[in-house]
């Protein structure tokens, strides 16, 4: 939960009214869901692997019309140096996928 | 005091209203076309953040909206924009038990809490402004990959702190370092971390701050809490963010965010013919001069032969803004607006500017010129990345 200021005063002021000792907890917070979606489309199932470092949306606001080349080298740029675990065989599937649907 | 029932029925009408804005935000489904291709965004307001064009997800990047530079100087704190790099960025800090350390080639490395920084060394304060080095890359053309920012990846506060230079005197540089590197608490899964650094007679130059407030408040979650280098006049590259680490280094620090990343073609204008690749590339350093007309939108219906009222902001990398002067008609003429209150050189110092236009369509430009003389483009400069657009920029407007 996220913990506003009204919400952590009034969280001090539970724990003040409790016989239970303060404690001082760390802060959080909470960031929406990540609603982005890839497109659908052939090769899509292994473009999942691109999804535990960034969301959806990294592919869908590039600019249109880039082309395969442009995809090619965003994709070998992911594996090579942010260490993207991209099997050759996955690189050209998700490089097809990406030509096809984010045109 | 209230009783614990009191306390427990506020404690659950401020969960209602939080809960309902977030889903307020959610319901209204509101989205933007910035003016560039696959320019749709949603505005989402984030836990401590306005309504705020949403660039992307995972990690974060959000974008301030461009009439939020019509409020004044100051970005306020719930509309500055964000962005993050690494796949895990902090969702829990405790304010008690958070470290910086400084370490390194030191003589006594430190580690000092959120305390020992806001009672231990004399504060500074300066207005400064961030800017991302890639905003304004959607614009660019040919377009080129990365964030498809528009302009907002800006902002300009108040930052208040420790000069860096404090905390590195009482670590003890060694003698023969010669960079200091700043890594913060976001995590990568499996990239480079997110580290940067500068030289040491520039982290030592009494300006770059580790900041612990922004516009008088604790700084925003998304924007640092609780502490980050600001470094005026630099990209917002260097500002790192949830500052946790400091490092005094012997060797120039040649990790990724350094070497390959945020580099810019080694010449006068930072350009290359568009679509070509740079010979040679270096770090990326000081903000480039730019202006910005906030009062009128493009497209905008002004009144015909009347009084019209311009006004924006301009800024630089620190020389100051010696000049702001907008254009009636593509740049055939200029008449010079009149700067505003002075925040100091790393400040958005706004400006005023009066014209008169017959009825018809009218293309107004507004360019400045800072005060070592250099002045925007009229034509914008390109580089593979997409960095430092400063474009003299337009606003078609119709009189009627």
């Amino acid at each position: 939960m996220t913990m506003t200021p009204l919400s952590r005063l009034l969280f001090a002021a539970l724990f003040a009214a409790s016989p239970v000792p303060a404690v001082a907890a760390p802060l959080t917070y909470e960031l929406p869901d990540d609603t982005a979606e890839l497109r659908p489309g052939p090769g899509m199932e292994n473009a999942i692997l691109c999804l535990p470092c960034h969301s959806a949306d990294y592919m869908s606001t590039q600019p249109p019309g880039k082309g395969r080349a442009f995809w090619n080298a965003e994709v070998q740029k992911m594996i090579k140096v942010f260490n993207a675990p991209i099997d050759s065989g996955d690189a050209a599937v998700i490089v097809d996928y990406l030509t096809a649907a984010y045109p | 005091m209230p009783t614990r029932r009191e306390t427990l029925k506020l404690a659950l009408t401020a969960g209602a209203l939080a809960a309902s804005g977030g889903s307020m935000a959610l319901a209204a489904d509101a989205t933007v076309t910035l003016p560039m291709g696959n320019g749709e965004r949603p505005l989402v307001a984030y836990p401590g953040k306005r309504p705020l064009i949403r660039l992307t997800t995972r990690p974060p990047q959000l974008e301030t909206p461009f009439s939020v530079f019509d409020e004044g100087p100051i970005t306020p704190n719930d509309a500055f924009f964000v962005r993050y790099h690494l796949a895990k960025i902090p969702l829990s800090i405790d304010p008690d038990a958070y470290r910086l350390t400084v370490g390194g080639k030191v003589d006594n490395p430190l580690s000092l809490s959120l305390h020992d920084l806001r009672t231990g060394f004399e504060p500074v304060e300066f207005v400064a402004v961030n800017e991302c080095s890639g905003n304004g890359r959607g614009f660019s053309n040919p377009r080129v990959g990365g964030g498809q920012l528009a302009n907002g990846a800006m902002g300009c506060a108040r930052w208040k702190g420790v000069p860096l230079k404090a905390l590195l005197a009482k670590a003890g540089v060694k003698p023969g370092v010669v960079q200091v590197s700043f890594e913060g608490l976001d995590r990568p899964l499996l990239s480079p971390p997110f580290v940067k650094a500068l030289d040491v007679d520039h982290a030592r130059d009494g300006e770059v701050m580790v900041a612990y407030a922004m516009n008088g408040e604790d700084l925003p979650w998304l924007n640092g809490f609780p502490a980050r280098l600001v470094v005026p006049g630099y990209y917002g590259t260097y500002w790192m963010k949830h500052l946790a680490e400091i490092t005094a280094l012997d060797a120039p620090f040649d990790g990724f965010w350094m070497k390959s990343a945020y580099r810019i073609p080694d010449n006068a204008c930072a350009c290359v013919e568009p679509g070509k690749t740079p010979a040679s590339t270096v770090p990326i350093g000081r903000l480039n001069v730019r202006s910005f007309i906030t009062n009128l939108q493009e497209g905008a219906t002004v009144a015909a032969n009347q009084d019209l009222l311009v006004r924006g902001i301009a800024f630089d990398g620190g020389y100051g803004i010696a000049n702001v002067a907008v254009s009636p008609d593509e740049g055939r003429s200029w008449v010079d607006a009149t700067l505003g209150e002075d925040l100091g050189k790393y400040a958005f110092r706004p400006w005023t500017a009066r014209l008169t236009l017959p009825a018809g369509e009218h293309r107004l430009l507004v360019r400045a010129t800072n005060g070592a003389g250099q002045a925007q483009p009229l034509e914008p400069l390109w580089n593979p990345s997409g960095y430092m657009r400063n474009v003299v920029e337009c606003v078609n407007v119709r009189a009627a």
